[in-house]
């Protein structure tokens, strides 16, 4: 069941559109990765559902409440929607302890003394800052700093947690700690997430769905496995992970790579519309491409550099360049040798893919 | 720099010789004048005596000069910091229009000299001859006068309209520059706008308001001008009118010599519990809310209050600004003092006759100017030099050169100005006083510590590799220094030249215990010639000083952004 829904969701500064009619909807505990480039709108999704922005168009829903809406001009100040935010920035209070960071939301809710204390404690024992909850924020280390920041949302008890790019300012091993927190937290009290970010591997670890965005377009919502193995366009597919593109002649015979003509393996063609068109991008990640001794398509590898546990190939093929990974296990040619190559999951894209655009 | 190349250990060296020649001319030129000041407070009967300095402060004209001083400084921090904080927030927080334009104009007063605009109000508020009190009493059929200028009052209001800008410049800062985020926090957690000011806003940007308040605090308790001319009239004077007073009535008397000194140790351990205060505000509040990304921080919608705030604005600077500035011009051009403003009364002759008739005004044109730039450059120079110490070299003692160069700082001008007649009377052999070069020698030991400030930062940014990168290409020392370290510290001594020309331009307070009689400066003119009485040529000269003031601003900021926008 949609719990946060956004319906027909824009926004424009001035001459750009950040968001151009965004549909989504995310269920009740559901975690959902906002990921894209920076300037892409994603931020500003987040911010339209937080309040702090307004819309040029359509309504956004949290359960049963219209939130905001353009078509009625209604628009829930932030302060009113009980949502949890944390901030790239943190956003700690530095005058205030820890504590009192903390207990601030419940004290504006003008909750019984005993209640704001019982439920701090309890924010704080999540977040592990009892020992040091007296203590000023500006002490602690950012991923210490990020977790009053977490606690202070976790206070209220929210039924959505938004987050912006909460890892981004942190230390690597600090990233990868609070992100098992993050989720480990979300499992306990079922929140659902809204979370920005434009680090895929967190946006993957994370989330039950990513939605991938684009110059204020959505791209593609899938879970985490659909997105990587299945991109809805070239963009996404170079967005999440590594990628490399060889341009081809197509037939509904096979392919043409720089003269060589290949027959379309079993179940490996692609659409017809995109062999309609006679040319298309064969696109492939560096670890679904395997060495063949026989056949397959011909290369010259470039280089071969050993990065410890996997070889980095660079291999010509039909005046492209191709990254191939390999175990170390793996027996490959060397550089200057000719070699053949296999597709295990090869995508194809028309040649001219500018991915979803408005 | 390649201190690595020579350690300090190698014994007496080039570094040393400029260290010592620093440390030279700094105690020459700051220290020793004001060891001099403490010695004749202390030194009485040529025994150490506590007992007497006290005796002095119990007197009741030190006394008074005291109460004064904490009454008027007091009240213009309160006021000014009120003012100051209000027009920030308005600028930075809400929807205020033209919040930009407003930013500016609120800055003006700073250049302008405070005791014009003393001026400028005497002539509109004074209780019977002032235009406005005439106006209402004459025109409006009023009793008595509208406000009364003469008064503790009207000095704190005269002096918060010029020293507002120490509090608003450092709030507007602290505003602009919070993370958004840190409101925005507060706002998703569930507090409305006024609570998010009170709470959050307000706390944070605490010390910023705290620092300015004690920058006002300290300038007005050394504030000659405005105290002067308003206060004369009723007897109302604080600690540096009555240091000027000591100075000039009764010159030579040992007894005022020292009064004045014990004033101006008073002056000097104040304006330090200030500076130091203000150090401990700023150091315990050091909150990291420095924004990161940067989203606009919420506009409060003044809604309703938009036209009136705005009106407020404009009016303030109406009233402020234009209104004195333009009282100054018209003054300066009635054929008498006291006549209505009608164009058959106005002429010309009173700026023609400053200009070019008469030599007094003439000359303290020509003074003031050939004394700043001879100060600015000279301090310029040396202040490179004594900064390449400082930040660059590795020598022992040189935290005793910054404390040096540093010092003036925190002393009122009138202090430096009575160290420096202690210093250069020809009591130690050479008597300057009443001559130009004392009025030097006093603005070098001013406006040494701006100049150290702007060469420090400049240098701090030429990181030693820079030299050693172009020594490894191949330069000398002498071509590294040329080609690399010169153009890049160039913009700080360029900053620096102008922040001592600009204040030494329109400064009173040094100047009027200096002056002889063919060196007074375009301060001391415009002051000396109002308490003389003439009050038209006194306008007219204030004018040619506030185009003069305001004509060289705007070429600096023009040529400073121009050359180091680098």
């Amino acid at each position: 069941m949609a719990y946060i829904e956004l319906n027909q969701v824009s926004k424009r500064f001035g001459s750009v559109t950040a968001v151009d009619r965004m549909n989504l909807e995310i269920a009740q505990g559901e975690c959902l990765a906002m990921l894209g480039p920076s300037g892409c709108g994603k931020t500003t999704t987040l911010r339209m559902v937080a309040g702090f922005e307004d819309l040029d168009d359509g309504e956004i829903r949290v359960g049963e409440r219209i939130i905001s809406s353009k078509a009625r001009k209604y628009y829930l100040p932030p302060e009113q929607r009980n949502f949890g935010m944390v901030f790239q920035a943190f956003a700690v209070w530095p005058h205030l302890t820890i504590y009192e960071n903390v207990a601030f939301p419940l004290r504006i809710r003008k909750l019984p003394r005993e209640e704001i204390h019982v439920r701090t404690e309890e924010a704080l024992k999540n977040t592990n800052l009892l020992a040091v909850a007296q203590g000023s924020p500006d002490d602690l280390s950012g991923g210490g700093k990020q977790r009053v920041a977490l606690a202070r949302a976790l206070a209220i008890r929210p039924d959505v947690m938004l987050l912006d790019e909460p890892l981004s300012s942190l230390d690597p091993h600090f990233r990868e700690e609070m992100r098992f927190e993050i989720k480990d937290l979300q499992r306990r009290f079922g929140f659902s997430i809204l979370y920005v970010t434009h680090d895929q591997s967190e946006a993957m670890a994370l989330s039950d769905r990513i939605l991938v965005m684009r110059a204020g377009v959505v791209q593609q919502i899938g879970t985490p496995l659909e997105v990587y193995s299945d991109p809805a366009n070239r963009f996404v597919f170079e967005f999440i992970g590594l990628s490399c593109f060889i341009e081809a002649g197509l037939s509904p015979a096979g392919f043409d790579l720089g003269g060589e003509r290949h027959a379309w393996p079993e179940g490996m063609n692609p659409p017809d519309e995109i062999i309609a068109a006679g040319r298309g991008l064969l696109a492939a990640r560096p670890t679904e491409i395997d060495f063949v001794s026989e056949g397959g398509v011909r290369g010259e590898v470039l280089r071969k550099v050993y990065l410890g546990e996997t070889i980095d190939y660079r291999v010509r093929v039909a005046g492209a360049e191709v990254r191939i990974q390999k175990t170390r296990r793996t027996a490959g040619p060397s550089a200057g040798e000719r070699c053949g190559l296999s597709f295990t999951r090869p995508h194809w894209y028309p040649v001219d893919d500018g991915g979803v655009v408005p | 720099m390649n201190t690595r190349a020579k350690p300090v250990s190698r014994g007496f060296g080039t570094p040393e010789l400029i260290f010592l020649l620093s440390v030279g001319v700094l105690v020459v030129v700051v220290a020793f004048p004001m060891l001099l000041i403490f010695f004749n407070a202390f030194w009485v009967d040529s025994h150490f005596n506590v007992a007497d300095v006290l005796r002095v402060l119990q007197r009741e004209e030190t006394y008074q000069a005291l109460l004064n001083s904490l009454i008027l400084s007091g009240g213009v921090t309160v006021t000014g910091t009120i003012v100051g904080t209000f027009f920030a927030w308005l600028v930075t927080r809400t929807d205020l229009p033209f919040k930009a334009t407003m930013k500016l104009l609120f800055l003006v007063p700073f250049m302008l000299p405070a005791f014009i605009g003393a001026l400028a109000w005497k002539m509109l508020l004074s209780p019977r001859a002032g235009y406005i009190n005439r106006l209402f009493i004459d025109v409006l059929g009023f009793d008595g006068p509208l406000f009364d200028i003469y008064s503790y009052a009207g000095i704190i209001l005269v002096e918060t309209m010029y020293l507002f800008p120490f509090v608003f410049i450092q709030v507007s800062g602290a505003l602009e520059r919070m993370d958004p985020t840190l409101e925005e926090s507060a706002r998703i957690s569930g507090a409305d706008l006024f609570t998010i000011t009170r709470k959050i806003t307000i706390p944070l940007v605490l010390p910023s308001i705290v620092s300015g308040a004690l920058l006002i605090m300290l300038y007005s308790m050394a504030h000659f001008g405005t105290v002067a001319v308003l206060g004369v009239e009723i007897g109302v004077y604080n600690i540096p009118v009555l240091i000027y007073e000591k100075i000039h009535q009764s010159a030579g008397s040992f007894d005022s010599i020292r009064t004045a000194t014990v004033l101006a140790t008073v002056l000097v351990i104040t304006a330090a519990l200030i500076l130091w205060a203000q150090n401990r505000v700023l150091a315990k509040g050091k909150y990291q809310i420095i924004a990161g990304k940067s989203f606009r921080p919420t506009e409060l919608k003044l809604r309703g209050l938009r036209v009136p705030l705005l009106i407020l604005c404009v009016a303030y600077i109406a009233l402020t600004i234009v209104l004195p500035t333009a009282t100054i011009f018209l003054v300066g051009g009635l054929k008498t003092y006291g006549l209505p403003f009608d164009l058959e009364n106005m002429t010309w002759a009173n700026y023609n006759h400053i200009l070019f008739e008469w030599d007094l005004t003439r000359d303290s044109i020509w003074n003031s100017i050939t004394l700043g730039l001879a100060a600015a450059l000279i301090t310029m120079f040396a202040g490179v030099i004594i900064s390449y110490v400082i930040v660059k070299m590795k020598v022992r003692g040189k935290g005793f050169l910054e404390f040096l160069g540093m010092l003036p700082f925190s002393v009122p001008g009138s202090v430096i100005a009575l160290g420096v007649i202690l210093a250069w009377s020809g009591k130690f052999g050479i008597n300057l006083y009443n001559t130009v070069w004392i009025i030097l020698v006093a603005y070098i030991a001013r406006y040494m510590a701006f100049s150290l400030k702007a060469n420090s930062a400049a240098l701090e940014q030429v990181h030693d590799s820079l030299v050693e990168a172009a020594r490894a290409a191949g330069a000398s020392m002498a071509q590294a220094l040329r080609d690399v370290v010169v153009p890049l510290v160039r913009p700080g001594m360029i900053a620096a030249f102008f922040l001592i020309f600009l204040p030494a331009l329109r400064e009173l307070t040094v100047s009027v215990l200096l002056y002889g009689p063919t060196t007074r400066t375009i301060g001391v003119a415009i002051y000396t010639l109002n308490e003389d009485g003439e009050t038209v040529y006194s306008a007219a000269l204030a004018g040619i000083a506030l185009v003069i003031i305001v004509v060289g601003e705007i070429l600096i900021k023009r040529l400073v952004t121009g050359k180091s926008g680098a």
